[in-house]
């Protein structure tokens, strides 16, 4: 999940370098946390969040797959 | 051959020199000047060329099919994609045993997909450039059940001479409910509320 989340936010951002994402694991859901260069914020939200619920929405489909939920923040 | 060096009497020759050895135009690279031509001491010496360096600029719908690839298999489906190319942009035909994951709800993942994939291919082009993602055909059969929940909707409005509201739906679903009920034209169709949760109302005339 972790690799998914990172090539995602790395071709949308300009500071590429500084794209940074963990990975926890408990009892069967994942949480996802996302962070990127203050300047590439906007590009991984997008307006009215737009491109962070298509990240969402990719990555959940993506978990379901696996049978796991998982949980994206972005901060 | 990504990129090249190439020396010339002026930058315009060097820089045409170098598109020959590529075999592209001027608008499909980035063009950098290393050294400025120099005339020498009465153009005799110490004559010094041009040197320029040509790199190729990446393709936004090759850079757009990468990022899909690479974005899928990472998401731990087969499918394979081909690309298309429509008079109003590109379509990528996505087929495969696993694709109800990428279609998602009312093809909320496919519409996701879509979204971002537009947003790589628009990082690297100049012009706006429209990239379609479709399913094995999902585009068409949603395109028909909504002809035929238009022509549902339209009965009952008639019916019962008071408006309907859908379900929010996205900008292109909107267009084909507007589209098919605008051509017999006995109901009028309007979109109410705001983005995400925008939807049609279909009232009597």
């Amino acid at each position: 999940m972790k690799e998914l989340v990172e090539s995602i936010a790395k071709a949308l951002v300009d500071y590429p370098e500084d794209v940074q994402v963990r990975e926890e694991e408990t009892n069967g859901s994942i949480t996802v946390t996302l962070s990127v260069h203050t300047d590439d914020m906007g590009k991984v939200i997008g307006k009215q969040g737009r491109i962070a619920k298509s990240i969402r929405s990719v990555v959940y489909a993506a978990g379901a797959n696996q049978q796991k939920r998982v949980y994206l923040e972005i901060g | 051959m990504k990129n090249v060096t190439v020396s010339g009497k002026t930058i315009e020759e060097a820089v045409d020199a170098g598109l020959d050895k590529l075999e592209v135009e001027k608008e499909n690279v980035n063009i950098k000047v290393i050294e400025e031509p120099q005339k020498g001491f009465l153009g005799l010496i110490g004559n010094r060329p041009a040197i320029v360096e040509l790199t190729l600029k990446p393709d936004p719908c090759q850079e757009a099919l990468n990022f899909l690839r690479d974005t899928i298999d990472k998401m731990g489906v087969e499918v394979s994609i081909e690309k298309e190319e429509v008079k109003d942009g590109f379509v990528f035909q996505i087929t495969g045993e696993q694709i109800g994951i990428l279609i998602g709800k009312r093809g909320q993942t496919l519409d996701s997909l879509q979204y971002l994939v537009n947003l790589v291919a628009n990082r690297y082009a100049n012009e706006y450039i429209r990239i379609t993602l479709d399913a094995e055909g999902y585009r068409e059969r949603r395109k028909q059940a909504l002809e035929q929940l238009a022509e549902r909707i339209r009965n009952k409005v008639l019916r019962m001479k008071k408006e309907v509201r859908l379900e929010p739906m996205s900008a292109q679903e909107r267009k084909v409910i507007h589209t098919t009920l605008q051509k017999d034209g006995d109901v009028k169709t309007f979109s109410s509320g705001e983005e995400p949760n925008r939807r049609i109302v279909v009232a009597p005339k």
